[in-house]
C-alpha cells in the first residue's frame, strides 16, 4: 500500500544526505515501526510522506508510492511529486498523523470537536450533524469519559492522556488507511502510554489501517509492529518481522540497542545482605521524617509531598520512582534545601556514622554551605543545566572556587582528574558546552558534581533526556563512580527499569506519598501494591513474547477507590498506613 | 498480530556496510555541528558575519565612529568659517582633467552674483582657470584632538577659490564640514544618552527583576507611567527648563541626560524579563545549590548570559537617541549655535523657501537617515547572533 524506496533528503546542496536511501513498505493493515535513536532520520523520514519537511530540507532521491486503495479513488500516486491539491485529497483522508507533543499539536483556541469536525467537513464527507455523530461516535470509541462534553472543551481543559486520545480521534476520524504516529507517547507516563499504545492496536484491528509508528523504544515496537526498520545515521541498519528482527538481531547496532534497551528483570536474585543489619537506623545518611510541601497558587493548594518517611542509607542507592506529578522531583529539591518543607517535618543528616545527626531545616551560614560540599545534585536536563558562557573547565572548577578549597593550580589538576574519572578528555577542559553531546554534557554534570568530594549525589532524572545506548553509559558511570567513592545516592526516576540495575532500594511514590518500598529484588518479583504493579505491566519489553498486561495497569493506574479492597483509601479518605508486609518490604494498606 | 507466524513475508535485510562504521563518529563522539574549540563568542561572530546588511552597517558605523576625534582635520573647514564671498553655493565639483590633460583632482574657482529678478544667488564658474587642491596644508586654525593648536588639514582650497563640495549655508559655512563636525555631537549624545538609561535600566531592572515583590511592582508602575507620557511635549519642557546661558558644551551634556532619563524604562524591561529567565534556568540553580552566593550568581552565571542581548538592544534604542536630539535641535530647543549638530543644521531647513531655491541645506537629513539605519541593521544582525535558537 505504502512503498518508500530509495529515499533520500539532506539539508542544503553542499551537506551529504540526512536520509540516504532508505526502502520500506506496509501492506494495508500492517503495522511498521522506525527505529532509531535522535538524529537517526527517522522521523524525516515519516514526515517527507505527508510533505512536511522542515523548512531547508529537501528530498533528492527515491519515491514514495502509496495506494489510495478501493473506497478513496483507488490509484496509486507518488506523494513526492504529486500536486498541492492531489496531496490535500491525500492528507487528513488517507493518510493522518498523531504527533508527539499533543498540547502543541491542538489549536488552543478551537474546541476539540471543532477541530475534528473539520477533518471531515473539508475533505466534504458530509453534512454537519453527521459530521457531529461521527465525531461523537469516535471520541466514545477512543475511551472520552463523556464525548458530548470532550466535543465542546478546549484542549488546556483536558490532561495530557486525554489531549492523545483526542489527537488519536482526530487523525482516526476520517478513517485513513495509514496512520503516522511520531512518537505518540514519548511525552506521557507509562501507564498513559500502555493505555495509548493499547488504544491504537484496538483501532486498527477494528478499521483494518495500517500503522507507521516512529518511535526511540524498543519496547513499544515489540508491543505494536508487526515489523521494523532500524534507522542509524540516515541509514537503514536491519529490518525485517519484528520477532526476527528482536529475537535474532543480525546487526551489531541492533544488538547494541537490544542490550542498551532497560528491562525490568523478571526474577532477580535477592541482592547480597548488606553488610549492616537492615533496620538500623544510625547508618542512614539522609532521613526524611514526615516531610511534606504544599504550593500555593492563588486560592488553590497543591500538596506536592504529602508526609514521606524515607531514609538514604550509606553506601547505598535509593531510588524513588513515580510518574509525573508525583512529588519526587519536589522531594530531591527539598533535600538539596532549595525548597523549605512544610512545618512539621524533619530532614536528618548524618555527615559521619559515629555522629548524632544534623537537622538540616536548622542549618544556617557556615553549617549550611558544608552541607553543600557534602550534598550535590544531577540534573535532568543536561542543555540547561551548564551555563553556555562558560567553558567545561570554568564549569567543573566552579564549585572549588566557591568554597575556596584549593588554589589555581591544584584547581586545574583537580579538574583534570574530574575529567578522567568521568570519561573525557582532559584536552577539552577549553572547550564551550554546545560543543558536546547530551551523554557528555551530562558526565560534565556529574563531573562538576563530584568535584567537593560529596557524601551523597541526588540525581533528578539523569538521564531521562538521552538517548537509550547513551542512557546506558551515564548509568554504567554513575554506578561505578558510586562504588569507587562510596557514594550515597538517592537517584529519582519515572522508570522502574532504569532503577532496576542500579537500586539498593526503591521507593514508588504516587500523589506525594510513598505506596511501596523495597529492596528492588522483591519489588520486582513480588509486588504488592496495584499501582506499583501497573508500573512494571506498563513497562514496554523488547520481547515479543511479553506484551503489556493493560488489565493490570488500567487498574493500578486508575482511581484508588477502584483498588482491591486493603490498598483503598479509607473511609475518611486517607490513605491507608504504611505497613511492613515482609521484612524491608513496605507497602501502604490497610494492616 | 496476524504476520507473526509466517513473519508476514517481510524479509530480514541486514545492512551489509562495515560496523561500527570507522568514518562516522561514534557513541557519544564529540557533535559535530559546529566546531569543538570555538568559544560562545566565535560562534556569535560567525553568525553575526553571515547578515550582510549587519556587517555593512557596523563598518560605516565603525569607521564613523573611529573618525569622530580627527574630523577637524579631514575637513576643509571649520564649523564656523564663514565665507562671505559664497552665500548658499552650491556643491561643487572635483575634476581630474582640464582640456583632455590629466593634472590631478582641481576647482574652478566660481564668483556669485544676487539674481535679483529671482532674488537669489547665482555662482558661475571660470572654466578656464583649474586650481589644483592643495593635501597636508596650512588651513584654517583648529585644535587637534581639542588640544593642540594646529592648521594643519588634510585638503584645502586652492588660494583664490573654495571648496564647498556640498555648498554653503545661509552665512556662508562649508555644509560638509559641518555635516562631519555636526556627527561628533549628534552621534556621541546617543551613546551618552544610552549610557544613562542603561545605568538606570540596569539598576532598577535588575532590582525589580532579582527582588520581585513590591519593588518589581513600582519599577513596573514606575516604567509604566514614564511610558505612557507624551514624548515631545516632555522632552520640550524639560529642555525648556536648560538655562539659556549655559555653555554648548553643558547644554549638549544636559540633551543627553534628558533623552536617557526618558529612555529606561524599556531597557528596564528588557533586563526585568532576562533576569527573570534566566533565574529559572537549571544552571543558575545548580550554582546556588553549591553554595554561591546572590552577588556571585549574578556576576559570574546571570550577566556573562544577558549582556550580550541587553547589548543588542542598546544598539537597537540608540537610533531613538540620535532622533530624539535631531528633533529638539531641528525645533530649536536642544543645542543651540554655535554648537554643530545635525539637528542644528536642520534647524536652517526650516525655511521653506530656503530649502526650495537652495536644497542642499536640508543635507543633513541624510546622514541621520544613514547613520539611524546602520543602527538599526547592525542590532538587528547583532540580537538574530546572539540568539542560540537562529540558524545553526
Amino acid at each position: 500500500m505504502l512503498k518508500v524506496e530509495g529515499l533520500s533528503i539532506r539539508f542544503g546542496r553542499a551537506a551529504g544526505p540526512v536520509v540516504d536511501g532508505v526502502d520500506f513498505s506496509i501492506g494495508a493493515g500492517q503495522s511498521v515501526a522506525l527505529v532509531g535513536e535522535s538524529g537517526s532520520g527517522k522521523t524525516l523520514t515519516c514526515r517527507s510522506i505527508l510533505r512536511i519537511l522542515p523548512r531547508g530540507a529537501e528530498v533528492c532521491g527515491g519515491s514514495i508510492l502509496f495506494n489510495k486503495g478501493a473506497g478513496k479513488g483507488g490509484e496509486t500516486v507518488d506523494l513526492l511529486t504529486l500536486s498541492r491539491a492531489g496531496l490535500r485529497s491525500v492528507r487528513g483522508n488517507c493518510i493522518s498523523m498523531i504527533f508527539q507533543e499533543p498540547m502543541s499539536a491542538l489549536s488552543p483556541l478551537h474546541t476539540i470537536g471543532d477541530q475534528t469536525m473539520e477533518v471531515l467537513r473539508l475533505h466534504g464527507h458530509c453534512s454537519r450533524l453527521t459530521a457531529r455523530e461521527q465525531c461523537l461516535s469516535m471520541f466514545e470509541r477512543v475511551g472520552f469519559p463523556d464525548p458530548d462534553r470532550a466535543l465542546r472543551s478546549y484542549p488546556f481543559q483536558l490532561s495530557g492522556g486525554l489531549r492523545q486520545r483526542a489527537m488519536i480521534a482526530m487523525a482516526m476520524v476520517a478513517r485513513p488507511r495509514l496512520l503516522i504516529a511520531d512518537e505518540p507517547t514519548t511525552a506521557l507516563d507509562v501507564t498513559l502510554q500502555a493505555q495509548v499504545l493499547s488504544l491504537i492496536k484496538a483501532l486498527q484491528a477494528e478499521t483494518g489501517m495500517a500503522v507507521l509508528l516512529v518511535t526511540h523504544d524498543l519496547g513499544v515496537v515489540a508491543n505494536m509492529a508487526d515489523a521494523v526498520v532500524v534507522m542509524r545515521a540516515g541509514r537503514v541498519m536491519e529490518s525485517g518481522a519484528c520477532a526476527d528482527v528482536l529475537g535474532r538481531p543480525l546487526h551489531g547496532y541492533t544488538r547494541k540497542l537490544m542490550a542498551a534497551a532497560p528491562c525490568i528483570p523478571e526474577t532477580m536474585a535477592p541482592a547480597p545482605p548488606p553488610p549492616f543489619l537492615a533496620n538500623e537506623p544510625q547508618d542512614a545518611i539522609l532521613e526524611f521524617h514526615g516531610v511534606a510541601k504544599t504550593y500555593e497558587r492563588g486560592m488553590k493548594r497543591v500538596r506536592a509531598v504529602a508526609g514521606v518517611d524515607l531514609a538514604v542509607r550509606r553506601g547505598q542507592t535509593l531510588a524513588i520512582v513515580g510518574e509525573s506529578g508525583s512529588g519526587k522531583t519536589t522531594l530531591a529539591r527539598l533535600a538539596m534545601l532549595a525548597e523549605r518543607p512544610d512545618a512539621g517535618g524533619s530532614l536528618l543528616f548524618r555527615p559521619d556514622p559515629d555522629q548524632p545527626p544534623v537537622d538540616l531545616l536548622a542549618l544556617t551560614g557556615p553549617a549550611l554551605t558544608a552541607y553543600r560540599r557534602r550534598a550535590q545534585m544531577v540534573f535532568q536536563d543536561p542543555y540547561a543545566s551548564l551555563s553556555p558562557r562558560m567553558s567545561v573547565g570554568e564549569i567543573i572548577a566552579e564549585p572549588l572556587l566557591i568554597h575556596g578549597v584549593c588554589n589555581s593550580g591544584e584547581r586545574r589538576t583537580r579538574v583534570r582528574a574530574l575529567m578522567e574519572q568521568v570519561g573525557l578528555d582532559p584536552g577539552w577542559a577549553c572547550r564551550y558546552p554546545h560543543a558536546f553531546s547530551g551523554g557528555q554534557r551530562q558526565r560534565i554534570g556529574i563531573a562538576r558534581a563530584l568535584a567537593l568530594d560529596p557524601q551523597l549525589l541526588i540525581c533528578d532524572e539523569p538521564t531521562s533526556a538521552l538517548d537509550v545506548s547513551v542512557q546506558a553509559q551515564v548509568l554504567d558511570l554513575l554506578e561505578s563512580i558510586k562504588r569507587r567513592l562510596g557514594l550515597s545516592l538517592m537517584f529519582i526516576s519515572h522508570d522502574l527499569a532504569v532503577v532496576a540495575r542500579l537500586a539498593d532500594r526503591v521507593a514508588v511514590m504516587r500523589a506525594g506519598q510513598v505506596v511501596e518500598e523495597a529492596p528492588p529484588s522483591a519489588l520486582f518479583s513480588a509486588p504488592l501494591h496495584p499501582y506499583t504493579r501497573a508500573l512494571i505491566a506498563a513497562s514496554p519489553e523488547p520481547d515479543v513474547d511479553r506484551p503489556i498486561d493493560i488489565a493490570t495497569v488500567a487498574l493500578g493506574a486508575g482511581k484508588p477507590d477502584l483498588w482491591p479492597e486493603p490498598f483503598r483509601p479509607m473511609s475518611d479518605g486517607a490513605a491507608p498506613p504504611l505497613v511492613e508486609a515482609a521484612p524491608g518490604h513496605f507497602v501502604r494498606r490497610a494492616a | 498480530m496476524s504476520g507473526q507466524q509466517d513473519h508476514g513475508g517481510w524479509e530480514h535485510y541486514v545492512d551489509p556496510r562495515p560496523y561500527p562504521d570507522p568514518t562516522s563518529p561514534g557513541w557519544g563522539g564529540l557533535s559535530t555541528r559546529f566546531d569543538p574549540g570555538a568559544s560562545a563568542g566565535r560562534l556569535m561572530l560567525r553568525r553575526f558575519l553571515r547578515h550582510r546588511l549587519a556587517v555593512l552597517g557596523a563598518l560605516f558605523l565603525g569607521l564613523s565612529y573611529l573618525s569622530l576625534p580627527f574630523v577637524d582635520f579631514l575637513v576643509p573647514y571649520g564649523a564656523n568659517d564663514r565665507d562671505v564671498e559664497h552665500l548658499y553655493a552650491p556643491p561643487q565639483g572635483i575634476h581630474l582633467f582640464h582640456d583632455g590633460a590629466f593634472i590631478g583632482p582641481f576647482v574652478y574657482p566660481t564668483t556669485g552674483r544676487p539674481d535679483l529678478k529671482d532674488y537669489r544667488w547665482r555662482y558661475e564658474a571660470d572654466e578656464s582657470r583649474p586650481l589644483p587642491l592643495g593635501f597636508l596644508c596650512p588651513g584654517t586654525p583648529y585644535r587637534f584632538l581639542g588640544l593642540v593648536e594646529t592648521r594643519l588639514r588634510l585638503v584645502c582650497p586652492p588660494p583664490g577659490a573654495s571648496l564647498h563640495l556640498l555648498g554653503t549655508d545661509r552665512l556662508g559655512r562649508d555644509m560638509m564640514s559641518r555635516l562631519a563636525i555636526g556627527a561628533q555631537l549628534s552621534l556621541t549624545v546617543g551613546l551618552l544618552g544610552i549610557a544613562v538609561s542603561f545605568a538606570i535600566g540596569i539598576t532598577l531592572g535588575g532590582m525589580a527583576g532579582y527582588f520581585g515583590g513590591w519593588i518589581d511592582a513600582g519599577v513596573q508602575r514606575l516604567s509604566e507611567i514614564l511610558k505612557s507620557l507624551p514624548e515631545l511635549p516632555l522632552w520640550l519642557a524639560l529642555s525648556a527648563a536648560v538655562p539659556a546661558q549655559w555653555s554648548p558644551v553643558t547644554v549638549f551634556l544636559c540633551i543627553s541626560v534628558i533623552l536617557g532619563l526618558l529612555d529606561w524604562p524599556s531597557l528596564a524591561r528588557a533586563v526585568r524579563s532576562r533576569f527573570l529567565a534566566l533565574r529559572e534556568e537549571d544552571f543558575v540553580m545548580a550554582a546556588e545549590l553549591m553554595g554561591a552566593s546572590p552577588a556571585r550568581i549574578i556576576r559570574r552565571h546571570l550577566l556573562p548570559n544577558f549582556s550580550s542581548h541587553l547589548l543588542a538592544s542598546a544598539t537597537l534604542s540608540i537610533p531613538s537617541m540620535i532622533l530624539g536630539e535631531t528633533a529638539l535641535s531641528f525645533l530649536g530647543l536642544g543645542l543651540r549655535p554655535p554648537a554643530t549638530s545635525w539637528g542644528v543644521m536642520l534647524n536652517d531647513a526650516q525655511n521653506l523657501m530656503a530649502v526650495e531655491t537652495y536644497p542642499w541645506v536640508s543635507l543633513p537629513m541624510l546622514p541621520v537617515v544613514l547613520v539611524v539605519l546602520s543602527f538599526n541593521f547592525f542590532g538587528d544582525g547583532l540580537r538574530d547572533a546572539l540568539d542560540p535558537y537562529h540558524g545553526d
